[in-house]
């Protein structure tokens, strides 16, 4: 059921005369339920320009959010959803504002059937435009979690020296592929930029080694020992130990260590590492 | 009295990690030990991860069972993928078709009490693992 154009140049006259009101009761409905979050300033000034630009498409007889002359509304809905998504308010206290327009339009429309008719066109309208803010919202939500999940994986793959001669990665949580290539590559270039000898790779922080994790620690070693580095693991608690051994995975010659002291005292205890290493 | 279990996809690593975390959630409320509570979620982990990479995704179910003396945890693993020929060879130490370690059904099996695998090629594989509180 689409506006005629008739009924949209009405509506959007019917906007322009009653826009002091109309802006006002809008407004006063989205405040409700955002209950003080945005200031009534800057939510007044969203209100009015939303209100312009869904009055403007109806002045241009939009039938329908995707036609050309909605341009300037989709415009603003993108805006208002990027901003609500972006300041952490919910889905549906951004849907509110949008939706908020038809209470405030049914006030001023008048009771006749004509009115009430063409009142249920304006109405899917509206729903049109607020599935638009929806799915819009729904995308910068998703973009900022695609953002944090990257920055996760920055965060969580430190590789720090923890003596001369000695850089330990401590790892944490979930070891997946994505964040063993990460770990990987950090420590071996540490290797390189440091001329460190010994690598401790702590797993303390591991919830549950499985052949996936220990696939990719083997590699990790390797690698290092490819690059004439030493690796010990460490942070093997009883409950992984036991584990490992049920599973049937073999660490073979490489030193492994209850806790990350007893590593760094292995480390210590093997000489040339007590000393800075000379070139 | 056993609760009703809690089925979870597995489309993705992430539901791994998820079906990781609600086995552990579940261990800890039965009061598995520690050990147990590694070993069970360590098998999870390899099973939902078959189901993942060889059936090509399935889904996971984890419920409480009570035979009257002791209570424990099982949990279903099911795929429609393209099964498993040869389970024996399979259930080999170091026979991998993925480029793993070829320990993960071996050693699954050796980490719960009880290990049960019906599988038929073309016709996917169902696992169900129950381990008993000590």
């Amino acid at each position: 059921m689409a506006l005629s154009t008739e009924e949209a140049s009405r509506f959007a006259g019917l906007l322009q005369e009653n826009e002091d009101a109309l802006i006002g009761a809008w407004t006063d409905r989205v405040a409700e339920t955002l209950r003080g979050r945005l200031s009534r300033v800057e939510l007044q000034r969203q209100t009015a320009d939303l209100y312009k630009a869904f009055q403007q498409a109806l002045a241009g007889g939009a039938a329908g959010i995707n036609r050309d002359e909605a341009a300037e509304l989709r415009a603003q809905l993108s805006e208002l959803s990027d901003g609500r998504a972006r300041q952490g308010f919910s889905a549906n206290e951004t849907a509110v504002s949008i939706f908020a327009v038809k209470d405030a339009v049914l006030k001023v429309i008048g009771d006749d059937t004509a009115a009430l008719l063409s009142f249920i066109k304006l109405s899917s309208f509206v729903d049109e435009a607020a599935l638009f803010t929806f799915e819009n919202y729904t995308r910068t939500r998703e973009g900022l979690i695609a953002d944090q999940a990257e920055q996760l994986l920055e965060l969580s793959t430190p590789v720090v020296k923890l003596w001369e001669g000695v850089v330990a990665v401590p790892l944490v949580g979930t070891l997946d592929s994505a964040r063993a290539q990460v770990v990987m590559e950090r420590l071996l270039q540490t290797l390189v930029d440091t001329g460190s000898p010994y690598a401790i790779i702590d797993i303390t922080g591991v919830p549950a080694v499985d052949t996936q994790v220990a696939q990719h620690i083997l590699k990790t070693v390797v690698a290092a020992r490819l690059m004439g580095a030493d690796c010990i693991i460490s942070g093997i608690r009883p409950q992984i130990a036991q584990t490992i051994v049920a599973l049937g995975i073999e660490f073979g010659d490489i030193a492994t260590k209850a806790t990350l002291a007893d590593a760094l005292r292995y480390v210590l205890n093997k000489n040339g590492a007590r000393k800075p290493r000379e070139r | 009295m056993s609760e009703p279990g809690q089925r979870l996809e597995v489309a993705s690593d992430q539901d791994v990690v998820r079906v990781r975390q609600l086995v552990r959630t579940v261990a800890v409320a039965v009061k598995l030990s520690l050990v147990d509570q590694t070993k069970l979620v360590t098998a999870a982990s390899e099973l939902a991860r078959n189901t993942l990479v060889y059936g090509g995704g399935g889904w996971a179910e984890v419920e409480t069972v009570d035979n009257g003396r002791r209570k424990g945890i099982r949990i279903v693993f099911a795929d429609e993928g393209p099964g498993i020929a040869d389970l024996d060879l399979a259930l080999t130490d170091g026979y991998t078709t993925g480029g793993g370690l070829g320990l993960g059904l071996s050693g699954a099996r050796r980490l719960v009490d009880e290990f049960d695998i019906v599988t038929e090629a073309g016709q996917g594989t169902t696992i169900t693992i129950t381990k008993w509180c000590r």
